[in-house]
């Protein structure tokens, strides 16, 4: 028998945290391919700590739904997991590349391969890009739109910073949008001026010379897990989408002169249980047909540098915690 | 008829393996070619061939559904799902759960005939805020076996508050899922971060679960508690204690390791009493060192601090962590009893109930704003004066 488990912040405050983690996983349960599906969480129940046992299987695949390598996917669940002989050098990482590793847990007579975060495996960029189709409705959109990735910043978090350019740097490979820029709510480039990296009057110049034209509609793509006040609050004033984020605010919306498409955190996408299910397939789950379509490539990213903090949950209940 | 031919078939199977069948009080062996030894409480034959044993089973033919039972529809020998499965209808207790020195006993047991009458009405069993109701699928007699049951068992699970309810009255579920959102909120419609608060919500029912769905339902409402329980039956329940759970804390809750002994004891006093949460807490300051505090008699065992014990020990850790100062205020006798009365209506969750005129209550809401315009300043503070400076 094997077992999923998705491994997610959660919330004590704020009760929709767990949506997206519960969502994905009832799409993954839907596929039969696991014998079992469990949510755990840092905040909510099961806790990290207890889900182990909770499990008939031998087998168990641990997949962190965070948006990076860092903290929570490096110190935290492994320890709550009671992985033993845990060290991050296991993953062989540089940041953004960690696949697997399996090892023994210290309560149960189990074995877990635990898996690297969703937010880095090369299936996201596809979730990315399929996230600015639904919030356009436009299968095809790319042509003369701009894109941007948001993320938290690299204050805390740089490895969430390298997991954003990385998405961003792949899909701004494939040629499909005019423009592809990777924004952050704590540093520069920030998200507050965004209208400004796709070709707003003091850039156009540049950017023509650069033999790139204005976008008029920028789709706006949040890195996070789930909505939370980064998403639903700080993101929509910063980008002035709306003065106050209680009044909501238009899809698109009007930003000097630009259509402005925010689609909200990308990890309530439903195409993310696909990454998940690539996730554990890469760790040796058999998953049988459950992955319908191909959605991403052989691992085919270069080398980029090391070192995490920690990754880019939205919880509602602040970072870090 | 009775006993289905592929029953019998497997009955035969299991007899004729090395150990024979022992199972609830039915045991069938076989002692020669094509020779068994049959034996129930009822009963006891021998030297019976393949057909006679047939013929002699008609009689008993619960003993043989509820082996088959067990070890077709539920299986998975030695896990937490069956041990619990059994615990419902009152099912003798597994061999290594009665050799544990658990205090967990056989009395309460029933036989396989007891059992199949109760399960005829339904047994009840309740487990935190649920009753879990045990009985025979009705839906699963055949023609062949007239009245007689084939052994499959559904269960039933609603809130313990709605036993007398009548399922008319009830939103009826059957998706174990939907427990995750039954439980998220209370009655109220206040979140519920701890699935184990006596706070869950009433007026629902989930009817016909299969045994996995009801685990997978349990597991929802109370996640992991079944898990534990299978542990603590057989002995093995691993406890972490206060100080070994906030030392391995990390991050913004690497502090909560220096919150002063006294100090746990109150915070266990505060969240983990029976008032608060239905598990009982089994951890202590460390091993060895218990806390001067009762750790109730929840239905659940609780082996570590929790999450929410954590992150309110942060808080406590760092506001402990602040200078004790001498004041000086003015208060009428009433007034420094109407503090009382405010802190306790807060502490008890009781500031919903007061009623709007009565001001008899120190916790009115008319009378703490009263207290507010007397005693409070131009900036919204309490007037007092500290005198240790």
């Amino acid at each position: 028998m094997q077992a999923l488990v998705i491994a997610a912040h959660g919330s004590h405050l704020n009760p929709n945290a767990s949506d997206p983690t519960y969502a994905h996983a009832d799409t993954v349960r839907e596929t039969g391919a696991f014998d079992e599906v469990r949510e755990a969480f840092w905040k909510e129940e099961p806790h990290f700590r207890e889900v182990i046992r909770t499990l008939e299987s031998d087998e168990v695949f641990v997949v962190p739904l965070f948006i990076s390598e860092g903290y929570f996917t490096e110190q935290v669940i492994p320890r709550e997991l009671r992985l033993e002989g845990w060290e991050p050098e296991k993953w062989g990482s540089d940041g953004t590349n960690a696949s697997q590793v399996t090892l023994e847990v210290g309560d149960a007579a189990k074995t877990v391969h635990y898996c690297g975060p969703v937010g880095t495996h090369d299936a996201m960029t596809d979730v990315i890009v399929q996230r600015a189709q639904s919030v356009t409705g436009d299968p095809d959109v790319g042509e003369g739109v701009g894109l941007a990735v948001v993320g938290h910043g690299t204050e805390r978090n740089e490895n969430s910073a390298k997991a954003i350019e990385y998405h961003t740097e792949r899909i701004r490979q494939r040629g499909r949008f005019e423009k592809v820029k990777a924004l952050f709510m704590d540093e520069e480039p920030e998200v507050d001026d965004v209208t400004e990296f796709f070709g707003n009057e003091a850039r156009i110049a540049s950017d023509r010379s650069n033999g790139q034209r204005q976008c008029d509609d920028i789709v706006v793509v949040p890195l996070f897990i789930a909505d939370g006040y980064h998403t639903q609050e700080d993101i929509p004033e910063d980008m002035g989408l709306t003065e106050d984020y209680r009044l909501g605010w238009e899809v698109p919306a009007d930003v000097d002169g630009h259509w402005i498409w925010y689609a909200g955190a990308v990890g309530t996408e439903g195409l993310m249980a696909d990454v998940i299910l690539e996730r554990a397939a890469d760790a040796g789950a058999d998953i049988g047909g459950a992955l319908e379509t191909d959605v991403t490539s052989s691992d085919d990213r270069g080398h980029r540098s090391e070192t995490e903090t920690e990754p880019g949950t939205d919880t509602g209940t602040g970072m870090g915690d | 008829m009775t006993i289905a031919t592929a029953t019998f078939e497997s009955l035969l199977a299991a007899a004729d393996a090395e150990s024979g069948i022992e199972f609830d009080g039915l045991r069938i062996e076989q002692t020669g070619k094509n020779e068994y030894a049959l034996e129930t409480p009822e009963t006891e034959r021998t030297g019976l061939e393949a057909d006679a044993l047939r013929q002699a089973l008609e009689p008993l033919a619960a003993y043989v559904t509820n082996w088959w039972y067990w070890r077709e529809s539920v299986g998975g020998e030695g896990t937490a799902r069956r041990a619990f499965l059994r615990w419902c209808e009152r099912a003798p207790l597994a061999l290594e759960e009665r050799d544990a020195e658990t205090g967990a006993t056989d009395e309460d047991a029933l036989t396989v005939s007891e059992r199949y009458t109760a399960l005829r009405d339904g047994i009840d069993r309740k487990w935190g805020q649920l009753c879990v109701t045990a009985r025979l699928d009705d839906d699963g007699d055949d023609g062949d076996n007239g009245d007689e049951p084939t052994g499959e068992r559904v269960y039933d699970c609603w809130h313990v508050d709605d036993a007398d309810t009548d399922l008319t009255d009830l939103k009826v579920y059957d998706d174990p899922r939907d427990a995750r959102k039954l439980s998220t909120h209370d009655e109220d419609g206040r979140y519920r971060p701890l699935k184990t608060a006596p706070t869950l919500r009433s007026g629902w029912a989930f009817t016909g679960l299969s045994g996995d769905e009801l685990v997978e339902t349990v597991g929802f409402f109370y996640p992991a508690t079944v898990a534990n329980w299978h542990r603590e039956r057989r002995g093995t329940l691993d406890v972490d204690h206060w100080l070994e759970t906030a030392e391995r804390q990390t991050g913004i809750y690497d502090v909560v390791e220096d919150l002063p002994r006294e100090a746990v004891a109150w915070m266990a006093d505060a969240c983990c009493v029976d008032s608060q949460c239905l598990r009982r807490r089994e951890w202590q300051y460390e091993e060895g060192d218990d806390l001067d505090v009762d750790g109730g008699d929840g239905a659940f065992t609780c082996r570590e601090p929790c999450s929410l014990v954590i992150a309110a020990a942060r808080k406590w850790t760092i506001l402990e962590s602040e200078a004790e100062h001498t004041y000086e205020l003015e208060l009428t006798t009433s007034e420094r009893n109407q503090l009382e009365e405010l802190i306790d209506a807060v502490a008890e969750g009781r500031t919903d109930e007061i009623r709007e005129a009565d001001v008899n209550d120190g916790a009115n809401r008319f009378r703490a704003r009263y207290l507010r315009a007397k005693r409070f300043d131009e900036d919204g503070n309490l007037e007092a004066t500290r005198v240790d400076e």
